[in-house]
């Protein structure tokens, strides 16, 4: 099974989401336990809020807003797919990220379609192949 | 944290931590079966503590030193001291000494050695593949006696003695522990690569074992595979067979129909392949084009080794939206590439079908025919199946019938019998205008 690990920083100020040396030499390191591990699957990290935007629904009406974002607590900064074999083994995984602070992890299992109902398989069902040259 | 300690979680540390711990523990005692022991000592320990003190910030390492730990302990509680076990003490006791000070931070390159070692010893060439296999799943997946016997559908006790025997005939051999080198290491990787593409296809295409193993077969083979690749990244043929259980694996949704029934390839329903293990193939696939420098799918086969041909192929279908759009003269320059490298009847049948796809039946039929004689295909249902089909699509009918029947009184599955004895009723009725 999959597990999405997410990460949020939890800085005070956007200026603050660059990190130090040390701590991307750390989480490198940490990444590089995860790839001889076998079970990265893929990972990202994300640029600050400005570069973002939201778009949002009140009352059936789209609001799209630009970042940065007031609530920095809650932003995203970055992701890994992992393979494990259960969830506790995704925490163990998620408590071995070396992070401090006012750093949040989040572990959530991944949907495979396998897990949905027939009758919503055949809805998701894709009418077209995504393009496939996407390989980076 | 102490309370949340629960087995589950220190049976996921133990799968986490057991090969690395194994592997380390063999580099210091010379024998895999003590190594095992000690560490399986050590879990004991953890699983009477940690649910109190809670999982220790560096698990790994406290294993490793309760392992030591119980070892020196034990041999000195032992009175009747044999000499290979004052020299294992000393051996212990010098790797004590020098872990002491410096415990957090065990080179990490020592550690992947150790894990590839291991994984070279538990497929070394003195063992059965049965005992490799079993070895490897235990050893490297950290799975129990009872998985390994549920997943092959064997009786535990027989999944157990093949372990034990397995360890004995390493230190019977007195197997190195170490990563070859040379050519050695070209020998020694096939076994390996063998064993891990072994278990995935237990997992695949198996019609033994519990169908909730399957997945978790596929899901550790894939892991084996993607550790080799982190830890023998310059080896292409361990990227080829990452690529090829990628590219195969994305396609398990749609291999068998709502009712369980096997779908065969050109029937699936492609909207269903998993595209992000088809692009994680397809990346796999173009490292091994870059260390070989050849071109799969641009004609250059050179230095591509039978794994890589295999995702090559397997990567034709994946590009192609629909049966229709595969390159199918790729897919035939490829088989053909692939029955130079290694020589079988199978192969080339896969190759007529592709050359009837690219060229039209009557070229395949060529080869077919050339193929009707090989004794190793006697009994094997697909080659009159292909030569019905062929033979159909040339309007040669009553023969076509003839050899959809011959199929289907081969073939061990009902439902592809049914469809064959079909195919068969059809050409009765005349041929095709």
């Amino acid at each position: 099974m999959r597990f999405m690990m997410f990460i949020y920083p939890g800085v005070k100020e956007e200026a603050d989401w660059t990190p130090s040396a040390e701590a991307v030499a750390a989480m490198s390191k940490y990444n590089e336990e995860l790839t001889k591990a076998g079970v990265l699957l893929s990972l990202d990290g994300l640029h600050p809020t400005s570069e973002g935007a939201r778009i949002s629904y009140e009352g059936g009406k789209q609001r799209i807003t630009d970042g940065p974002f007031a609530e920095t607590k809650e932003v995203i900064g970055g992701y890994w797919m992992i393979q494990a074999r259960s969830k506790e083994e995704a925490i163990e995984w998620a408590s071995r990220c070396p992070a401090g602070g006012d750093v949040v992890l989040e572990v959530r299992r991944v949907f495979e379609m396998s897990d949905f109902p027939p009758e919503l398989q055949a809805a998701g069902k894709l009418s077209e192949l995504p393009p496939e040259q996407t390989v980076a | 944290m102490a309370g949340s300690v629960t087995h589950r979680t220190i049976e996921a540390v133990w799968r986490i931590e057991s090969a690395r711990l194994i592997g380390g523990l063999t580099r210091i005692v010379r024998d895999v079966g003590l190594a095992e022991d000690l560490a399986q000592d050590a879990l004991v320990v953890a699983l009477e503590r940690w649910p109190e003190s809670g999982v220790p910030d560096n698990p790994g390492a406290w294993l490793m030193a309760t392992a030591k730990y119980l070892a020196i302990d034990a041999l000195r509680r032992n009175r009747r001291l044999e000499r290979k076990h004052e020299q294992l003490a000393r051996e212990i006791g010098i790797q004590l000494a020098m872990d002491a000070s410096d415990l957090e931070s065990e080179l990490d390159d020592q550690v992947g050695d150790d894990v590839l070692s291991l994984m070279f010893m538990c497929c070394h060439p003195v063992l059965s593949t049965d005992a490799r296999t079993a070895l490897t799943l235990r050893l490297l997946g950290g799975l129990t006696t009872t998985d390994i016997a549920r997943a092959f559908l064997v009786p535990e006790p027989t999944v157990a003695q093949r372990i034990v025997r397995a360890k004995r005939a390493l230190a019977a051999a007195a197997a190195p522990f170490e990563v070859p080198h040379g050519e050695e290491l070209q020998a020694r990787l096939v076994s390996v690569l063998e064993v891990v593409y072994l278990v995935f296809n237990e997992g695949y295409t198996a019609t033994a074992g519990e169908d909730w193993m399957r997945p978790a077969l596929c899901e550790e083979a894939l892991r084996l595979g993607r550790i080799l690749a982190a830890l023998a990244p310059r080896e292409p043929e361990v990227h080829g067979l990452v690529a090829l259980m990628e590219l195969q694996a994305a396609r398990t949704a749609a291999r068998v129909d709502s009712s369980g029934e096997p779908v065969l390839l050109l029937e699936q329903d492609r909207t269903r392949w998993d595209q992000s293990q088809v692009r994680r193939g397809l990346a796999a696939l173009e490292r091994v084009e870059q260390l070989t420098g050849s071109d799969a799918a641009g004609g250059r086969e050179q230095g591509l080794g039978p794994y890589a041909l295999q995702a090559a192929i397997a990567a034709c279908h994946a590009r192609a939206r629909t049966g229709a759009e595969t390159e199918w003269r790729q897919v035939a320059a490829l088989y053909g590439a692939l029955a130079r490298l290694v020589p079988s009847s199978v192969v080339e049948l896969n190759r007529a079908v592709a050359l009837a796809m690219a060229f039209g039946p009557t070229v395949g039929l060529e080869l077919v025919d050339a193929l009707t004689s090989d004794p190793s295909l006697e009994r094997y249902h697909l080659l009159p199946s292909v030569r019905g089909d062929l033979l159909e699509r040339l309007g040669r009918s009553a023969e076509a019938r003839a050899e959809f029947e011959r199929a289907a009184s081969l073939t061990q599955n009902k439902r592809e019998r049914d469809v064959l004895l079909r195919r068969a009723a059809a050409c009765a009725t005349g041929p095709p205008t």
